[in-house]
């Protein structure tokens, strides 16, 4: 009878230690299984081809840490990866400036950033003096870049930038279609937005301050929950992005309101990296990165964020998939 | 990241607490300052205090039972160790998809942090209790809910309040990353580095390091008011 219970107590104790550690399992990332499907990757742009010199080269590869980032961040890896070189990847720096200072202590090779956001954030420019031309946002950045001994490849021909979003109800309700149609009804409604937009001339700060508006409060939430405020009905307004594959997929459901006074500066992506580094590691390098982007049409990228945001799949497979289907890797 | 740069910023931290700073992100706008820096302290309070209630509600009368009953170690030991366990920001996120966001969603996700040491410190509280004294009041015809109120809650404080401690420490601490779902704590500095910088980053650190330093220090004070004298021990 004794042993019995001992016994029991024994397997008792196994069994839990076994569910834990199930749910423990169950709470991490999915797993890595190949993925199907295909992803429209624009023209095939040629293979990558492996250059034996690069094998002596380590690289870095960093992102910050949502999900776009970290998919282009696992692109640049994988495609260099498939150059030659030897590559790490730490996609999950956090804000612009922890990327940026890993760049600087040269604890990452580089990282892709959003022009708007490097001019902005880093050099101080206010939002209505973002060009909206790619190349000259790129070459503005790049010369700021420069002056710091570091560098930005030419930009992505995809580019993002925040936006207002709204449950298609609001805006028929308010009759919403720019963002100066807030103007009168945004004392009643309320704005979530990721915790560093209440302060951002980017965000709520120029909401207020270029347009004029007061809203009935503003709640910061974590960026993946953006859409879930929207869906339970607590925010009637939340800070998007334009290239969230959610305004594709649920077009019945969700629209972005226009920017007409241009608070939100669109950004392409333009990968940051030490101007020493981009020696050492020679021409493949640039190279490669310059023409893996190329097929980062807003499209791709679209449907590249919705295979990890609503399909659930890794940034990891998402990026071999684009690379697959646009023939970068064989 | 050297030595000296992290004691220069101590001072950049401080400052920040008290004058607002200027930020690269806000255009022009500035910073931090004392009455940010309060506003965030009676937040960060705010749910710290609703998440330890909370924890004690379910964690306090659980615990206590099952060690007055001597039953069901397995079940306070294997709560305690997962709670251990609990990815916090995966159930901030598992509860916003069912609640949404704010203080519903965070109060009970910090609870859950908090329940693991309560019940495990009182279970193990009242079992280490005399059971010559809880046979006495047995036999006087104390009900066995007196016996838990009267006899083996008071000879258990010292263990019970330990738990207390530990819960208000850790809820204290992981409040920090309650701006994630809608609540404004001392996290806010800590989080949105690209606004604050690194003097509001380590302001947020040192703030939340002197709230969890304060939190001790009473809870130290209220468990040695309702110790017992007879359990204290005497220096004469």
């Amino acid at each position: 009878m004794r042993i019995d219970k001992t016994r029991w107590r024994a397997l008792l104790a196994t069994l839990a230690a076994l569910a834990l550690t199930l749910g423990i399992v169950a709470c991490g990332s999915s797993d890595d299984s190949t993925t199907s499907g295909s992803t429209e990757g624009g023209e095939a742009a040629g293979t990558i081809q492996s250059n034996p010199d690069n094998g002596k080269v380590s690289l870095t590869i960093g992102s910050k840490n949502f999900p776009e980032q970290e998919i282009l961040g696992e692109i640049y890896a994988q495609a260099l990866s498939a150059a030659g070189y030897k590559v790490k990847s730490a996609l999950n720096l956090g804000s612009e400036t922890v990327a940026l200072k890993a760049v600087k202590t040269g604890q990452i090779s580089g990282y892709p950033e959003y022009a708007s956001t490097a001019l902005t954030s880093f050099f101080g420019l206010e939002p209505e003096e973002v060009s909206a031309d790619a190349t000259e946002a790129w070459e503005k950045a790049n010369e700021e870049f420069e002056k710091e001994g570091l560098q930005a490849f030419e930009p992505t021909p995809f580019a993002s930038a925040n936006a207002v979003g709204t449950t298609k109800e609001t805006a028929d309700k308010y009759k919403l279609e720019n963002v100066s149609d807030l103007e009168g009804v945004s004392e009643k409604l309320t704005l979530y937005g990721s915790p560093e937009c209440r302060q951002r001339i980017d965000c709520l700060a120029g909401l207020e301050k270029l347009y004029g508006l007061k809203f009935k409060s503003f709640t910061p939430v974590d960026i993946g929950l953006r859409y879930t405020v929207l869906e339970k009905g607590q925010a009637d307004l939340s800070i998007l992005f334009t290239t969230d594959p959610q305004l594709s997929a649920e077009s019945d459901k969700y629209v972005i309101l226009e920017d007409d006074k241009e608070v939100f500066p669109a950004g392409n992506i333009i990968f940051v990296t030490d101007q020493k580094v981009a020696e050492e590691a020679g021409p493949d390098y640039e190279k490669t990165i310059l023409q893996v982007q190329e097929g980062l049409t807003l499209k791709v990228m679209q449907e590249l964020d919705a295979r990890v945001e609503l399909e659930k799949e890794t940034p990891k497979q998402a990026a071999k998939a684009y690379l697959e289907s646009a023939g970068y890797v064989g | 990241m050297s030595g000296l740069p992290l004691f220069a910023s101590i001072g950049g931290a401080v400052e920040f607490i008290f004058a607002p700073q200027e930020s690269n992100v806000t255009g022009g706008k500035k910073v931090g300052g004392f009455d940010k820096s309060l506003e965030l302290v009676v937040g960060h309070l705010e749910v710290t205090f609703l998440a330890l209630a909370l924890a004690l509600l379910i964690a306090l009368p659980l615990g206590l039972y099952l060690g007055h009953r001597g039953r069901g170690e397995l079940l306070a030991v294997g709560i305690g160790n997962a709670g251990r366990a609990i990815p916090e920001l995966a159930v901030i996120a598992l509860v916003a998809t069912l609640v949404g966001v704010g203080m519903r969603n965070v109060a009970p996700a910090l609870a859950l942090l908090g329940i693991a040491p309560i019940i495990v410190n009182a279970y193990v509280g009242v079992r280490q209790v005399d059971p010559a004294a809880v046979d006495a009041a047995r036999g006087m015809g104390m009900s066995e809910l007196s016996i838990i109120r009267r006899v083996e809650l008071p000879l258990a404080i010292p263990t019970v309040m330990g738990g207390v401690r530990g819960a208000a420490i850790v809820i204290v601490a992981t409040a920090t990353i309650a701006p994630l779902a809608g609540v404004e704590t001392l996290g806010d500095f800590i989080i949105n580095r690209n606004v604050y910088g690194e003097n509001g980053l380590l302001a947020g650190a040192l703030l939340v390091a002197l709230l969890a330093l304060t939190l001790e220090a009473l809870l130290a004070l209220l468990q040695r008011r309702l110790t017992s004298d007879g359990l204290k021990l005497k220096t004469v």
